[in-house]
């Protein structure tokens, strides 16, 4: 831990998202307001950042269309898109050590099915899959963490696979064999808690990734449904209105870039920190 | 499948045998029934998930006023009301004989919707994915010469950054600033509303400014993701004999870091590109939309709303071709670079 902490890039992820957090966290504290306050529209809406309407609130962020403060709304918004992109991992995490653990540590026909399961939706188009997903039931916020949970486990999947299937050879593990315990418990107990670090890795970027798609979904209207403000529904609210309120969109533009970044960067000091010589740069390459 | 992740040094290309190459066409073709599987099955789940999901494209063709009686007769004359595996049956058979049907939202033949479609996207994929992966070589093969200096830093920052932002976002504020504050470059289409009245080199001239803002979207966005894939590459390639050897030849580093360290990266680096493309593809849609680019990614996104399913079916179909097909050529591509790999 304090490795990765003194790394730059760990202290920065850390820093920045726990900054991000405790903004969430504490957003009645730090905002005025809900996230869906207006007053008089006409008035309000699209002040520039830094403006102070005529009700006297000041607006950091400025306004959008309906004189709701960007600033509040990106901290809300913050809630439901980090939100959503933990769970969302949670879910593709589980689902991934899962089937990672199984088809490493089972031989036969199981784990041959469960690998080539794992590589054929390795192969699928993600973001095809997610608008067809998304697209074809009521958008809700729920939808988009199972969609995203649902296709996200594969990577997690083939990295414990690797991992478990180099481990069950070892000699301590052929020890608790040899001891007699279940296989159940040898998989649990001996081989899995030496397999997870590249989990927290991918976890880690999963996160990021899992936000940004959240955002892709949200912009495209499929996604966390407006008034709930989201970071993506929130630069879809902007597009509109580029011209005349560029803040709207670059607002929640940024924050995003900020977590994505962050989280990438914290990765990357883990992966180091945790284990030096498993690069695996592959992991956070090809994404959309 | 994966992209290999230790990259070791490349044998002499002199050891190959014949019996190589045999072993080579046996893998090709397993990988092409795989490919074949693939394909098969996204069509498949498309199809189940089309079907399972709430609304119908006649309720969309018709409008909330029609009456059951002419739902139904719509229906009828659509096929729809046959049993799900005799429908799945008949487009897969009439898919395979080319005749992927008839778009029930525009009444337009579906492959003449996506040959309009295809060139489009194809042009814009492709030619980020060039310039990504070139521009990408480059940035990784100057950050890893260059180690833990100021300017690999630098980058890093820079390749993380541009890692990370979402593209239909980047598109955005590229539209923002270079159409809307500049007014260099227009956001809209792949041509302008005048494009049939100029001189083909005006129509060029005019596709390409109407190509730069996309372009430079999906590019700048997978060059974050190249570049930190390439100098990961090759500073895991700095700690092997090969290496050590070339600088102890008295080689000049940035030999030693082009000749030996870059050429050895490039095998993962290729395979990558191949398992990039879903990747990319992807993006596309968003970033097709963003801009109203007239590719696949679009139809596809205006299908799904609509239901209508034959022009799903198909954009789906050729899409997983698409992908499989770029796989399969970053093997062959992978196995031209290392002979080991044949």
């Amino acid at each position: 831990m304090r490795r990765l902490l003194r790394d730059r890039r760990g202290a920065f992820g850390a820093i920045a998202l726990a900054a991000v957090v405790l903004c969430a966290a504490a957003a009645p504290l730090v905002t005025s307001g809900g996230p869906n306050t207006q007053r008089d529209i006409v008035a309000t809406r699209f002040l520039p950042p830094l403006a102070t309407d005529a009700y006297g609130t000041f607006h950091a962020l400025g306004t959008d269309r309906f004189g709701r403060d960007v600033w509040t709304r990106l901290v809300y918004g913050a809630r439901v898109s980090l939100g959503v992109g933990l769970l969302a991992v949670l879910i593709s995490v589980t689902l991934g050590v899962a089937v990672g653990a199984l088809a490493g540590y089972e031989r036969g026909p199981v784990a041959l099915a469960l690998v080539g399961f794992t590589d054929f939706a390795l192969a699928l188009p993600r973001v095809v899959l997610l608008l067809l997903l998304a697209a074809l039931w009521q958008p809700s916020t729920a939808l988009v963490i199972v969609v995203l949970g649902l296709t996200g486990w594969m990577s997690v999947a083939r990295l414990v696979h690797g991992e478990v299937r180099g481990l069950a050879a070892r000699p301590f593990v052929e020890g608790a064999v040899a001891l007699g315990a279940h296989r159940l418990r040898v998989l649990l107990r001996h081989i899995l808690p030496n397999a997870l670090t590249p989990v927290i890795v991918a976890a880690a970027l999963g996160v990021g990734n899992a936000i940004t798609l959240e955002a892709g979904l949200s912009y495209l209207g499929l996604g966390v449904q407006p008034p709930t403000p989201s970071w993506g529904n929130m630069i879809a609210s902007g597009r509109d209105v580029l011209v005349n309120a560029p803040w709207v969109a670059t607002a929640p533009g940024l924050a995003l870039v900020l977590v994505v970044v962050a989280c990438t960067m914290l990765g990357d000091a883990a992966r180091d920190a945790l284990e030096p010589s498993a690069v695996s740069p592959q992991l956070s390459a090809p994404r959309a | 499948m994966s992209a290999a992740s230790h990259p070791t040094p490349v044998t002499p290309r002199t050891a190959q045998s014949v019996t190589s190459f045999k072993d080579m066409g046996s893998t090709l073709l397993r990988r092409a029934l795989a490919g074949l599987g693939v394909v098969l099955g996204v069509v498949t789940l498309t199809f189940v998930l089309l079907r399972l999901a709430p609304g119908d494209p006649v309720e969309h063709l018709l409008g909330p006023a029609a009456r059951p009686e002419q739902v139904a007769a719509q229906r009828h004359a659509l096929g729809l009301d046959r049993s799900i595996p005799v429908q799945y049956t008949a487009w897969v058979s009439g898919f395979v004989r080319g005749d992927w049907g008839i778009s029930i939202a525009k009444g337009r033949p579906v492959r003449t919707l996506l040959g309009d479609a295809w060139p489009a996207t194809v042009r814009l994929v492709g030619l980020s994915l060039l310039l990504s992966y070139l521009l990408g070589i480059v940035i990784g093969a100057v950050q890893a010469h260059r180690r833990g200096s100021r300017t690999d830093t630098a980058l890093s920052v820079t390749t993380v950054t541009l890692f990370a932002v979402p593209g239909f976002w980047l598109g955005l504020m590229l539209v923002m600033i270079f159409t809307y504050w500049a007014r260099v470059l227009p956001a809209f289409g792949a041509a302008g509303l005048d494009a049939d009245y100029l001189t083909s080199w005006g129509r060029f001239v005019d596709g390409l400014r109407h190509l730069a803002l996309p372009l430079a979207t999906l590019t700048l966005i997978g060059i974050g993701g190249s570049a930190r894939f390439v100098r990961g590459a090759m500073i895991d390639l700095d700690a092997q004999p090969f290496v050590t050897t070339a600088h102890a030849k008295g080689l000049s580093p940035w030999r030693v870091t082009l000749r030996h360290t870059l050429r050895n990266a490039l095998t993962p680096v290729v395979t990558l590109l191949g398992l990039s493309l879903p990747a990319l593809f992807s993006g596309a849609v968003l970033v097709e939309g963003v801009f109203a680019w007239p590719g696949v990614g679009r139809v596809l996104v205006e299908a799904v709303q609509a239901r209508d399913y034959p022009v799903v079916m198909a954009a789906t179909a050729v899409s997983a071709v698409l992908v499989v097909a770029g796989n399969l050529l970053a093997d062959l591509l992978a196995a031209w670079l290392d002979p080991r790999i044949r």
